[in-house]
């Protein structure tokens, strides 16, 4: 029970603190002190504290867009197993589930985007759409190898039990499908190399240019969910990379925390060494990862 | 089954989705330049005996396809200023799925062939099959002189991995033959290549299947 507990803690705390801990990454990089560790909780805080402007032109459509994707992410949050705990929430095919809730809160975001009747966020939504139907063969390929090494189709089984060993077994297909889900991590949560968090310019956008019409809690509600999103994802990946078990529970939630603060960290790196790429290119390497994971089958098949 | 031969023959395949995606050509290069020194590396853990001939051909396999002809390749790239494949016949994304699909196939078809016991369930008759088809790829669907070069490269990397399956037969003085062969072609067909772009200003050899200008 206390560890459902520490689980639900986490995933409503612990998100916002990996979007400081990229920041700080990028700022070290970039050789400036960087806004604060704890930045992404005091945005949130002034922006739940405002209140907000919505068009008369649009409808419940555009106010049910962050809502849904906020508690969308919370609820694949529930379905995650963080670290060597099990979810709270598991059974057998919830992958199926935990892929098509992000989906869900992506058909809002893309909806209420639409909502505005704005030329410029139509544009968002058709990129974000474009890419994300891209970036869910790969999820579920990989998806597919863990279930195969495994032979569970729920998330917590799936990533519980056969993780140390699997690497013995499956190492290549394992490396493979990581680093497809890594891709995929950066993809959905409008990274660079694939889409600027930061930036306002209309060319480059993807994520932000759905969301301008947004203000106070909606907009809130949106960076929440977000960070949530990457938590979740993260978390996802962490299990993959870093099977770790001390044998004592409380450990494990330390390694846990410690691993998500680490993959922050990788993903500021990543932003700060690498450039965005043209969007034109976006599709092959999302299509270079779905091949990641099916050659990672392929492996497993032979 | 050689767990760390299959590791090699795994990143030598990813290599193959590289070359086939990338449209700067001198990220091709490295690739293949990569796959060439992983290569030599297969011959050291294919033996079952690491003898001083095989660490020769080793050096020798790494030295000329890591090093002396990817030299040779961005001499020519920088001869003749190209940086990119501008308009493939086949799309980057297009040839990357063809590959994936090429692999796939490749692992399905290598389960049917009758292969010495030893070798079953190892990867390096899937890979090598697959090396060739991405060297097809390459070969058939980039039009500028210099990627058709790097496909007949790959084409040759998975020729090579083939005669892995043979590696503790196969006479020393064959491989390096085969070795030699491949410098000599490479080296035409970086002459070749000068004479083209001398000829035509452009390297695309879509104006050689026309007969007059």
């Amino acid at each position: 029970m206390s560890h459902i507990i520490v689980h639900i803690v986490l995933i409503l705390g612990l998100p916002p603190l990996l979007l400081g801990v990229i920041g700080k990454t990028k700022a070290l990089f970039a050789g400036r002190v960087g806004p604060p560790l704890f930045q992404a909780y005091y945005d949130l805080a002034k922006l739940f504290r405002k209140g907000s402007v919505f068009s008369t032109t649009t409808t419940w459509v555009f106010r049910a867009g962050p809502i849904v994707g906020l508690v969308t992410a919370l609820l694949a949050g529930m379905l995650v197993p963080l670290g060597n705990h099990s979810a709270p929430v598991s059974f057998s095919g919830d992958l199926i589930l935990f892929a098509y809730l992000f989906a869900l809160g992506r058909f809002f975001t893309a909806s209420a985007a639409l909502d505005t009747g704005s030329a410029f966020e139509g544009m968002g939504a058709a990129r974000e759409v474009t890419f994300s139907c891209l970036a869910e063969p790969a999820l579920f390929f990989g998806f597919l190898v863990l279930a195969k090494l495994s032979g569970s189709l729920s998330l917590t089984g799936m990533l519980d039990g056969p993780f140390p060993k699997g690497w013995g077994v499956a190492g290549a297909s394992l490396v493979l499908v990581a680093a497809s889900l890594f891709i995929v991590l950066l993809v959905e949560n409008s990274r660079i190399p694939f889409d600027d968090p930061n930036t306002h310019l209309e060319l480059t956008m993807i994520h932000e240019v759905m969301v301008l019409d947004h203000s106070g809690p909606s907009l809130g509600m949106i960076l929440y969910g977000a960070s949530v999103k990457l938590f979740v994802m993260g978390a996802l990946l962490m299990r993959i990379v870093a099977p770790f078990e001390s044998g004592n529970a409380w450990v494990d939630w330390g390694l846990f925390v410690a691993g998500m603060l680490a993959l922050a960290m990788v993903i500021g790196v990543v932003e700060s060494v690498m450039a965005r790429f043209r969007l034109v290119f976006v599709p092959t390497f999302l299509v270079a990862a779905c091949l990641l994971s099916a050659f990672g089958i392929v492996l497993l098949l032979r | 089954m050689n767990p760390l031969l299959d590791l090699i023959l795994v990143a030598v395949l990813l290599l193959n989705f590289v070359a086939l995606g990338a449209s700067q050509l001198r990220t091709v290069i490295h690739a293949v330049a990569l796959q060439g020194v992983l290569l030599g590396a297969t011959i050291v853990v294919a033996h079952s005996t690491v003898t001083v001939w095989v660490i020769v051909m080793a050096g020798a396999v790494i030295a000329l396809k890591g090093v002396v002809i990817p030299r040779m390749l961005f001499h020519a790239i920088r001869e003749v200023v190209i940086r990119r494949e501008v308009d493939p016949i086949i799309g980057c994304i297009a040839s990357l799925l063809l590959g994936g699909v090429g692999t796939a196939l490749a692992v399905l078809f290598s389960k049917t062939l009758p292969i010495a016991h030893e070798h079953i369930g190892s990867l390096v008759v899937p890979a090598a099959l697959s090396t060739v088809l991405t060297g097809f790829l390459i070969l058939t669907t980039r039009v500028k002189a210099i990627s058709q070069v790097v496909g007949y490269l790959v084409l040759e990397n998975g020729i090579f991995i083939f005669g892995l399956l043979l590696v503790e037969a196969m006479p020393f003085l064959v491989e390096i033959g085969v070795l030699l062969d491949l410098f000599v072609a490479i080296f035409v067909m970086g002459i070749i290549i000068y004479q083209i772009s001398q000829e035509f200003s452009t390297v695309s050899t879509r104006k050689l299947s026309a007969l007059k200008e």
